[in-house]
């Protein structure tokens, strides 16, 4: 399941409804992005993050079942927020849940390095010099790397 | 033609699209480019370094070398940085 919104998420409330009713779930993992209030040496007192209405959507939806595809996973879930945030805010949440802990630890990783170099998001950070675009990490691109298929 | 800037690419160009009859000539979205870097200044800046660009057809993420036509939604924006 994917979520684009603007609107912050709690985490437990999610995590209720998406293990409810499932009790064949032995691990649920999830991982947390917020925004920092800095970056590489400046300081951040806002981030807004534009994206793509459409293709975000369609672009997460085939990274969850990419992910539901490689794991064995009772539930999935992708939540990622747009517009203006403050730091400390939660930016974006993926959890996963299976029989055992390995696929859920996994599948988590996989997806949060995946949608971080396939999901049409852009992070334009404001600061004390002015807006400046996030740009895209190599190390991001290694991590995604690792998941392909030889 | 519907086609859609993201980030500093639509900065540069001032808008975050346009609706365009494209020449029949315009076969790739590389030629696209070409054709659009014409249209201004905006337009020249925001594609000159083809390199930073990433794009998509119909919502997909494609490379310079993927055919184009009318009735296509093209978008052009700089490699991703979510999560």
């Amino acid at each position: 399941m994917i979520r684009v919104q603007r609107e912050d998420f709690d985490l437990a409330v999610e995590i209720a409804a998406l293990t409810g009713g499932r009790p064949g779930i032995g691990g649920v993992v999830s991982f947390t992005g917020l925004v920092r209030d800095f970056s590489t040496g400046k300081q951040v007192s806002a981030m807004t993050l534009e994206h793509y209405p459409g293709m975000t959507e369609k672009e997460l939806a085939r990274i969850d079942a990419e992910a539901c595809a490689r794991w064995p996973l009772e539930a999935c879930l992708v939540i990622h927020r747009y517009g203006r945030l403050q730091p400390g805010e939660q930016i974006m949440a993926v959890v996963t849940a299976s029989a055992h802990r390995q696929a859920a630890f996994e599948a988590a990783e996989f997806l949060v390095d995946w949608l971080k170099t396939k999901a049409p998001f852009w992070k334009l950070e404001a600061g004390e010099q002015g807006d400046s675009w996030v740009e895209a990490q190599a190390s991001d691109d290694e991590a995604a790397a690792r998941w392909e298929k030889p | 033609m519907k086609i859609l800037y993201f980030a500093w690419i639509r900065q540069r160009i001032g808008k975050s699209s346009d609706e365009l009859d494209v020449p029949q000539e315009v076969a790739t979205v590389s030629d696209l480019i070409g054709w659009l870097q014409s249209r201004g200044a905006g337009y020249a800046a925001a594609f000159a370094d083809r390199d930073a660009l990433r794009m998509a057809v119909n919502q997909e993420h494609v490379d310079a070398a993927h055919p184009v036509s009318n009735g296509d939604e093209v978008a052009f924006f700089p490699p991703v940085t979510g999560g």
